[in-house]
Order: structure tokens, then sequence, then C-alpha cells
């Protein structure tokens, strides 16, 4: 499983305030401990505040990197950010992200070749966020076909069925379950799939249990990656537990130790 | 048309393990072994590096063993009744690049003679015999926990390969191995899930995983020897995928089992090809070190390593 570790986004608000005040501890200290507890990528995203996002792209991916060498997410819409942080990424990156649009897969693609890294395909366009699982395909596929132009391998692809809010979309978990299935069959070797998941908890008043059921039952649909808290322990023991039972490592009496020595 | 062959690529590799320590790094040793490092499934050497061959040690005891057959015996003669001159054979005659040393005296019914003579024994043989060691205690949990304590110290610095610990009775023998340099042989009950938990609660203590080998518990040919050929599998496959935990090489202990079974009690070629069958068998499910008893059986099991490490 692919843990995406989300904390460093300038959307929170120490991580805005050490963005501004370029306090590198706070965010040094925030990269160490999701590395320590399980992060195989650290999310960067400068936050909706950033008035200058690529000078913070830069400077957080150097103060990241003096403190962790876990694989880096660029988290920007803005192409010039992602690839100034893709330019001093020092292990082979991801990109967060493209949606289906064919122009905006066209330049991300691009990127994504140049610096070799690996991509978040959200199932979006310009018409908004699909509400059945008959268009979050369909967009898949279309998303599958582009990368497969621009030579991306379908393992280096994570499609992101795009995860809503319980408390306002309640239908769509069900699509976007069905829809991480679905995906497994748009090619062979298959795509990988993500999802975001603390969307799926946003206003509700116990976040912590309804992400944890939510990433289970994704697990058993056959997600492959999550960008999420790893600091949410339970979240992280229910994720290497959900893999246990799919099989995909072998027990001993203590397998979250095990896991976690991987 | 070319059929184009597919080819499994495996994320994970096996822990590199090095038994010995020449005099440059502290030890008495004219020969360093290494075994693991593979990347790749048993002699599969076009999906992967398979850069250090298995290997086959024989095998002495601290006292003249008691009920082996005569198939096994008489390839010995007499030097089984002085250990340093059955050692000597075993390296000088027979080749062996590697000696696994039973302290088997020690035992309440092989005589019980005092941990000290033991030791005793294990020191002049480090004098008189230069290849890398294995150590193995008596198989009694109480009389092995205060006769390898001791071995260990006298050793130290030889990284020599210390067993065996199991999940009940691991903690002293580790603290021994951790505290003088040597390497430890962790075992299983042919069981794939608690040969993980041991090499867990090993290294919880410190133990680099370079320094463990797994004893999966060996089968001999017409007892079990598949079912620990599918568990070795299993866990070899998880090891290759990236389970950390059950990434380190096998020792099987061949010869021992072999020369406990009727045919082999019965009639010395039987014996013979019984324990060449079962070591040849065992290569193939991913054993790294092969400790057998005919020196016979160990000579053609090399030579057949030879040959399947030439790639062709």
């Amino acid at each position: 499983m692919t843990v995406i570790g989300e904390l460093v986004n300038g959307m929170y608000k120490a991580v805005g305030k050490a963005i501004k005040d370029k306090d590198k501890t706070v965010i040094q200290k925030c990269a160490k401990d999701q590395a320590r507890s399980g992060a195989t990528f650290l999310d960067v995203n400068t936050g909706p505040y950033s008035k200058n996002p690529i000078d913070d792209m830069k400077w957080l991916v150097e103060t990241i990197q003096e403190a962790a060498d876990t694989p880096l997410s660029i988290d920007s819409t803005k192409l010039d950010v992602v690839e100034a942080g893709l330019k001093l990424a020092k292990k082979r990156s991801m990109i967060n992200s493209t949606n289906a649009d064919d122009e905006k897969m066209d330049a991300v693609f691009s990127l994504a070749k140049k610096y070799n890294a690996q991509v978040i395909a959200l199932t979006m366009d310009r018409s908004g966020v699909p509400n059945d699982r008959m268009r979050r395909i369909e967009m898949a596929a279309k998303i599958v076909t582009k990368a497969m132009e621009y030579d991306i391998r379908p393992e280096d692809l994570f499609i992101d069925p795009i995860v809503l809010p319980v408390n306002v979309a309640q239908s769509q978990g069900q699509e976007v379950l069905e829809s991480i299935r679905e995906f497994s069959h748009l090619s062979d070797p298959a795509p990988r799939t993500v999802v975001g998941l603390s969307n799926v908890s946003q206003g509700t008043k116990v976040r912590s249990l309804v992400n944890r059921t939510f990433l289970i039952m994704a697990i058993a649909n056959g997600l492959s990656a999550a960008i999420l808290d790893p600091l949410d322990k339970e979240l992280m023991d229910a994720m290497i537990t959900a893999e246990l039972i799919l099989n995909k490592n072998i027990y001993c009496d203590s397998f979250l130790d095990a896991c976690r020595k991987r | 048309m070319a059929i184009d062959i597919a080819h499994e690529k495996y994320p994970g590799s096996i822990y590199a393990v090095e038994i010995g320590a020449a005099k440059a790094e502290g030890g008495s040793r004219e020969s360093v072994i290494k075994v693991g490092g593979e990347t790749t499934l048993p002699f599969l050497f076009n999906e992967g590096a398979i850069p250090n061959p298995p290997v086959v040690g024989l095998e002495v005891f601290d006292c003249e063993p008691l009920e082996w057959p005569e198939g096994l015996t008489r390839e010995f003669g007499d030097c089984l009744k002085d250990p340093i001159r059955w050692a000597k054979r075993c390296v000088g005659e027979f080749g062996a690049k590697l000696l696994c040393v039973r302290l088997m005296s020690v035992h309440p019914d092989w005589g019980g003679r005092s941990s000290n003579d033991a030791v005793g024994f294990l020191k002049a043989l480090l004098g008189e015999i230069k290849t890398p060691l294995i150590v193995l205690g008596c198989g009694d949990a109480q009389k092995d926990n205060e006769v390898l304590a001791k071995a260990s110290q006298v050793v130290r610095g030889e990284r020599c390969l210390f067993g065996i610990a199991t999940q009940g009775n691991y903690k002293t023998l580790a603290a021994s191995c951790l505290a003088d340099g040597h390497s430890i042989i962790a075992e299983s009950p042919i069981d794939v899930n608690i040969a993980k938990q041991v090499n867990i609660l090993i290294s919880d203590m410190g133990f680099s995983p370079n320094r463990i080998v797994m004893h999966p518990t060996t089968g001999s040919l017409g007892y079990g020897m598949e079912y620990v050929f599918s568990i070795m599998e299993r866990a070899r496959l998880a090891a290759l995928a990236g389970d950390k935990m059950l990434s380190m090489p096998f020792i099987l202990f061949t010869g021992q089992e072999v020369w406990r079974v009727k045919e082999a009690k019965e009639s010395a070629t039987l014996g013979l090809e019984w324990e060449i069958a079962t070591a040849t068998a065992m290569l193939h499910a991913g054993a790294n070190i092969l400790i057998m008893r005919h020196p016979k059986a160990a000579m053609e099991v090399s030579k057949f390593i030879d040959v399947l490490m030439k790639k062709e």
C-alpha cells in the first residue's frame, strides 16, 4: 500500500504559518513524523494563501529533504509550481495531480515523462465531479489512454475516483468503491488507484472512524494508495490489518511491528 | 517467430550473511563464507542476481556420536572417537569449507560432561581448524543456555553462526551472540508465521537482520520434505516481494534428518543417495547452507552446486 502523508500542506494553520515565517523545524518535524509512521510519499502543498507558491514550493522541498529521504508528492494545480518542486526532488516523485481534461493531461504527462515522475489523475474535468461510477470509469479510460500516448506505464499512474464527504454526498461512497474495482480492468497491467481519504469525513463528528472505515472498504475493493494522515495510528493499524487479511503480508504475532519495519 | 519469455522481477532481496572473521577483522579464520544476497528464486539467473552460491558444511560432534548408522560411521572410522582428528579429516580429506560443531557431550543422555570441558574442546578446535564455524548446542534448552554462553565468549570475534534460537528460548543466546559478534540461527517448527515472529523477536533485541539465518526445520526425503519445501518457497516469495522479516538465508540440517530414517539406517548406499537427493531438492527450495553428515554426499552436492552455478 502506498501511503501519501498529507500533513505538509499550507492549508493547515501551523504549516501555513511555518511557510510564511520560513520556520524549518515545524516542517521538518512534520516530515519526519510522517515518514516514521509509515508514509511512503510525503505530499507537499504550499496551501491556498501562499503569495509566492514557486519559491514556497522550492523552500518546502529543500527543507523536507534535509530531514527525510521519503519521496515527495508535489501537489499543486499550477504547472510551474509542480516543475519547481520536481526539479529539486532527489528521489523519484509523484505529481499531484492532473484532471481528465486533454490540455491538462498533455501538460502534466509531459512533465511526468521529463522528470520520470508518477502521476495522480483525477476522474473529473471542466464539467465537474462525476456523480456515478459510469462517468468515473469513462474518464479513467480516457486517462489511461492518454497516459499510454506519453508512454507512462499504468503502474505509474494513480487514478483518483474523487471521494466526496459522506455527510453531503452519501450516495457517492458506493459509486467510488465500485469505480476502484472497475479501474483495475482498464488495462493489463492495471493502473493503480488512489483516494484523498480525509475528504470522506469532512464535516463529520467522528472523522477518524469514518476515514478508517472507508479506507478498509476501499482496500477490500483493490485500492493501491491513499493520501492520508499517517499519524492516525488506528488508521494505519487498520490498514495493515486489512492488507494482512487480503493475504498481502505473511501473518506473525507481531504483524503490526513487522509491517512498520518494512 | 521467437518467443519472448516473461521474466519476473522482484523488489526484495535476501540478506547476505557472513560466517567467519579473518585476521584483519579480528578473527583467526583463513576464509570467510558469505551466503544469501540473491534477488531471485534459486538458480533463475535470468531473473535476478545470485551473488553467493549455496554452501555445504560437514558436521562434527565434541564426542563420539551415539547411534550413528554403520553406513555413516564407516566413512570416518576411528577418528569419530577423537573429534579434533574427525574435524581435521573433514577439512583436509573431505574438503569441507565450513564446519558445524555440535556440543553434544553436555546433554544429560550423552554423558552430561561439564560445559567447561565442552568449551575447552571448542577452544582447542579453534586452534586446529581454520574454516569458519557453526556452533550448536545439544538440544537441551537449559544445558544449551549455559554451554553456548561460554562457547560464545571463547570464540569471540570469530563471527561464528550460533544455534539454535527458538520462539520460547532466544534471549540468552541472542544476548551472547550480540556481545561477542556472532550471528544466530532462528528456528521455527515448519511454520512461516513463527519463522517471521522469531526473526522479529531477535531483531528487537538489536540484532541486525544480516546476522540472522533461518532454520525452517528440516524434513528428509519421504518424511515431510515437500512440506518444508513449500514453507521455504512461501517465505522466499514473501521475502523477494519485500518482507524484510523473512529475508534471511536458510540453513538446513540435512544430514541429521536423513540419517535417522529407516532407509538410511538399513542401507549405506541408500543412505548416501537419500542424503544427496534431499540436499539437492532443498537447494531448489532456497537452502543457502546445507549441513551434511556423509562426506561423499557432501562432496557430490558441492559438485552439483558448481554445475548449477555455471548459469547454463
